[in-house]
């Protein structure tokens, strides 16, 4: 690839970077990923593809996209609309009732379900089960599928995505991006957003821009097919996670672990046993699917900021440069995340939500051993925990 | 002072290992036996597991080898098959009588050890199970001795009864005595291909003939003579054109020579004797470094000595790279047990011949002219053209217009073409025999049409459970009562799940309902 550059360059082609990019690419701007790998790899192409965070700003327009999300793009996301979520402890139904209110608080629909309506809807299920809710709004679609139809779609439109790529280093000068450096040279532009997940504070460290990032280890397993249910978003019993399209219950939640990571990210993501805890948990919600089979398990690495909430933001200084990190949340805002991207490196602001929140300064005052006060480091050595 | 923790994250949560193994042996096949007794008679404690006799369904899955339908009833009858197996292999009364613990109808899903993105594990261990529940064994020395997989090629109606791997069809009808058919042609004329030919004749089965693509025999001339001496033609320059068959399978098999002129052989069975690959399930899906080394049989564990690049983590016998023979996986176990107890890295895996480079003079034969849209995925009915459409899953609906110039050459132009990116557009290799029946001959499509080796064509990665195993199974139901306390849907941030517009207030921090949805 030649060092020619792009008017915006995006560094990161995970689900956010992809999505800003085909927004900017719709708006007619020359935009040019980088990933430092396969396009989706990480996070954005392993997690529970979820769709309904009523906790965002950007939900509104989370739900008011996805429904035309196949049609906008081009190529299927699988998603399907509306979720399942029902509760074998009086804990959990009371938090999901709370869930059901929060919804319609915001203003959309949603119908409380006793264990028989539970059972008609989802014929797997607990007998035993409490009662849940029905979200008819939210959902859920395939991460994989998702990620590879933003950058085709991406594409369509002209945009150019340089996979095996890492941005290196971001150079400025006068207080304004010039280039990022990657090893096949550099690449001169007029906006820079970096998108790259775990990678996102190493890189703007690079420019002396300091986001505090923390990153987490999580799983999820996944069964042969079982028969389709009408509503394929279901979950509950401490697990988020849906039946795909295929038959397929794929299903995670439960302890994350907190690791070290550089530029390269891990060189394996290795899972761990927990995959017995969360077979036991889907065991538990639906013991229908117990005969199933196991076919995998899989790790993830997400970022979380130190309050778990995102950065969209676009800096002071350097002022043409944008930060988008999700915090663990990514995949299902996706089709929003990309459209208040767009909208701050084009116009400065985000035509559709309020998003100060989230900028980047709330963090100034966070101390620098601010992970180690959290408790948010790797676990001690086997041998130091074994000891007296 | 004590350290600050998270209390929704997994350190303390994870089980002990409910028992542990001063050295755990994992297949009890000529490598496995030799370490445990090598083992054993270094005054080592020895667990040595094996998954024979296998679960009847799992076979239906072609888990762990290609049984291609072929079992007769046998299979049902574990007690006959655990005599069976002791009295066909008597190293392993010997490590018995040395105090060895033999654990047969024993599987082994998951091999755990801690490195730079997994610190939480409180020992190295390995899940094992058996029909009813799994567990987890620790280990401080872990020799795996899992042998081959089989390598299997499509080609029009392999995706029948009748077609079977030779490691599937040698585990039948030499481990179980339980193999259904009669007559066989026998695919591949390597000494793969001779051997398995020659143990059917001595198992007294008939064996049409031997097919080798090229133009000469593969395997050595005394192998060939032996094989001639036993009346079987071997017949070379030809290519499978398809099997025909019926209700029970495969009833004949059509080649075609070099000028197209077809040859019709009888016969119930076919045999894919191309090739075996190391099986490195375990070892891969654990982060443990593989290399392509198509002079091993495909991917193979890195190694010095015997050692994997994992601590504590040894490999012997054709999961370290396809032994020859029995006697010499029987060297490579007693030396990998040596060096896993200090003693010094001696012997190393066999150069044979290049496994890629026949694999792909096979793989370019059974594709030349073949119907494209022969399933390669069986379990996904993914066929060879829906992988070079890169086509999303017919329940997906018609390709969109865009899709429809979306194909492997334009991912190809997007980056060096990945098996997993592959894989999750196409599902190809994603259903319940976890890939074991299609990853070599999409690995080698890729190949093609990348014109890459099949050796820079990036390794498809292997994921636990390594055996397809039920939920009820794989279940902990005795987790600790640390994992059930802090169990959290989600990492659990105080406030991530605050409304909005609740940020800043006295609400921001009131109201957490639970997970993400």
């Amino acid at each position: 690839m030649s060092a020619a550059g792009a008017s915006v360059v995006v560094v990161g082609g995970g689900v956010t970077g992809l999505s800003a990019a085909w927004w900017l690419a719709r708006s007619g701007l020359d935009v040019l990923v980088l990933d430092k790998g396969v396009v989706g790899w990480e996070a954005s192409g392993r997690n529970g593809g979820g769709a309904s965070h009523y906790h965002s700003p950007l939900f509104h327009e989370e739900q008011r996209l996805w429904p035309q999300m196949d049609q906008l793009l081009g190529y299927p996301t699988e998603y399907r609309r509306e979720r399942v979520i029902f509760a074998l402890t009086e804990a959990d139904l009371a938090a999901y009732r709370g869930m059901a209110a929060e919804g319609r608080r915001l203003g959309y629909s949603v119908s409380d379900l006793d264990p028989r309506q539970v059972r008609a809807l989802v014929p797997m299920a607990n007998e035993a089960n409490l009662g849940g809710v029905h979200l008819h709004y939210g959902g859920h679609a395939n991460p994989q599928r998702t990620v590879q139809a933003y950058a085709w779609a991406l594409q369509d439109l002209g945009g150019r995505i340089a996979q095996h790529t890492p941005a290196t280093r971001i150079v400025a000068e006068g207080g304004r991006v010039v280039a990022v450096e990657t090893p096949r040279g550099r690449i001169g532009l007029d906006a820079l957003v970096v998108a790259a997940g775990p990678q996102t504070g190493m890189l703007l460290k690079t420019v002396g821009v300091r986001l505090p990032l923390g990153y987490g280890r999580a799983e999820m397993i996944v069964t042969e097919p079982a028969p389709l249910m009408r509503i394929g978003g279901v979950d509950g019993n401490g697990l988020y996670g849906r039946q795909t399209l295929r038959g397929n219950l794929a299903f995670g939640g439960g302890p994350h672990e907190w690791i070290e990571l550089d530029f390269a990210g891990p060189a394996a993501r290795p899972s761990s046993p927990l995959a017995r805890n969360l077979a036991r948990r889907v065991a538990e919600l639906l013991p229908g699917a117990a005969n199933l089979r196991l076919i995998r398990s899989w790790a993830g690495v997400i970022e979380n900021t130190p309050d778990g909430r995102p950065v969209l933001d676009r800096l002071e200084d350097p002022a043409n440069l944008t930060v988008a990190t999700m915090s663990s949340v990514g995949f299902g805002l996706s089709p929003a995340s990309g459209h208040a991207v767009r909208d701050l490196v084009i116009d400065g602001r985000c035509s559709f939500a309020d998003l100060d929140k989230l900028k980047l300064s709330r963090f100034a005052s966070v101390g620098d051993d601010w992970l180690e006060a959290r408790g948010w480091l790797p676990p001690a050595p086997a041998e130091a925990r074994a000891a007296p | 002072m004590a350290r600050p923790t998270d209390p929704s994250a997994i350190d303390g949560k994870l089980a002990p290992p409910e028992e542990r193994a001063q050295v755990l042996v994992i297949g009890a096949g000529p490598a496995g036996a030799a370490a445990a007794i090598e083992a054993a008679g270094r005054g080592a404690g020895v667990v040595l597991v094996d998954e024979n006799p296998l679960d009847p369904q799992l076979m239906g899955l072609d888990t762990p080898l290609l049984f291609g339908g072929r079992m007769s009833g046998a299979v049902q009858r574990r007690g006959r098959l655990v005599e069976q197996i002791l009295t066909a292999n008597p190293a392993l009364e010997a490590a018995i009588e040395l105090g060895v613990d033999v654990r047969l109808g024993v599987t082994a899903w998951g091999l755990y050890v801690n490195g730079p993105a997994l610190r939480a594990l409180p020992a190295p261990m390995v899940g094992l199970a058996d029909e009813e529940r799994s567990w987890m064994c620790g280990f401080e020395r872990l020799v795996l001795a899992t042998g081959a997989r089989d390598v299997a090629l499509a080609f029009p109606g392999w995706d029948q009864p009748g077609v079977v791997g030779a490691g599937g069809l040698r585990a039948l009808a030499q481990r179980y005595d339980a193999f259904a058919g009669r007559r066989l042609v026998v695919l591949g004329s390597g000494e793969l291909g001779v051997a398995t030919a020659l143990m059917a004749l001595e198992r007294g089965l008939d064996v049409a003939a031997v097919v080798e693509v090229a133009r000469q025999p593969q395997a050595s001339a005394v192998a060939v003579t032996q094989l001639k001496a036993a009346g079987v033609p071997i017949l070379t320059g030809y290519r499978p054109v398809r099997a025909e068959g019926g209700r029970d399978g495969v009833e004949r098999l059509l080649l075609s020579d070099a000028s197209g002129r077809e040859t019709v052989i009888e016969c119930d069975t076919v045999c894919l004797a191309v090739g075996m690959a190391p099986a490195i399930e375990l070892l891969n899906a654990a982060g443990g470094r593989i290399v392509p080394d198509g002079r091993r049989g495909g991917h193979a564990p890195a190694l010095q000595g015997w050692a994997t690049s994992l601590p504590g983590v040894f490999v012997a016998g054709d999961a370290a790279g396809l032994a020859r023979n029995a006697a010499e996986a029987a060297r490579q176990g007693r030396q990998a047990a040596a060096q896993a107890l200090g003693g010094k890295a001696e012997g190393h895996p066999p150069a044979g011949p290049d496994a890629f480079a026949y694999q792909m003079a096979w793989f370019e034969a059974l594709t030349r002219d073949a119907d494209p849209a022969t399933i390669v995925c069986q379990c996904e009915a993914v066929s060879r053209a829906d992988l070079l459409e890169v086509r999303a899953p017919r329940y997906l609906g018609e390709p969109t217009i865009p899709a429809l110039a979306r194909d492997i050459g334009s991912l190809k132009a997007d980056g060096p073409l990945n098996q997993d990116q592959v894989k999750r557009l196409t599902r190809a290799g994603m259903g319940p025999c976890q890939g074991r029946r299609c990853r070599e001959q999409i690995a080698l499509t890729l190949a093609q049409a990348g014109g890459v080796s099949p050796a820079d064509v990036p390794l498809a990665l292997h994921r636990a459970p390594v055996r397809p195993l039920p939920l009820k199974v794989m279940a902990d139901w005795s987790e600790t009562p640390e994992m059930t306390a802090g169990w959290e849907i989600w990492f659990a941030i105080p406030g991530q799940w605050s409304a909005y517009e609740d940020i800043g207030t006295e609400r921001e921090f009131i109201t957490p309902f639970g997970g993400e949805a």
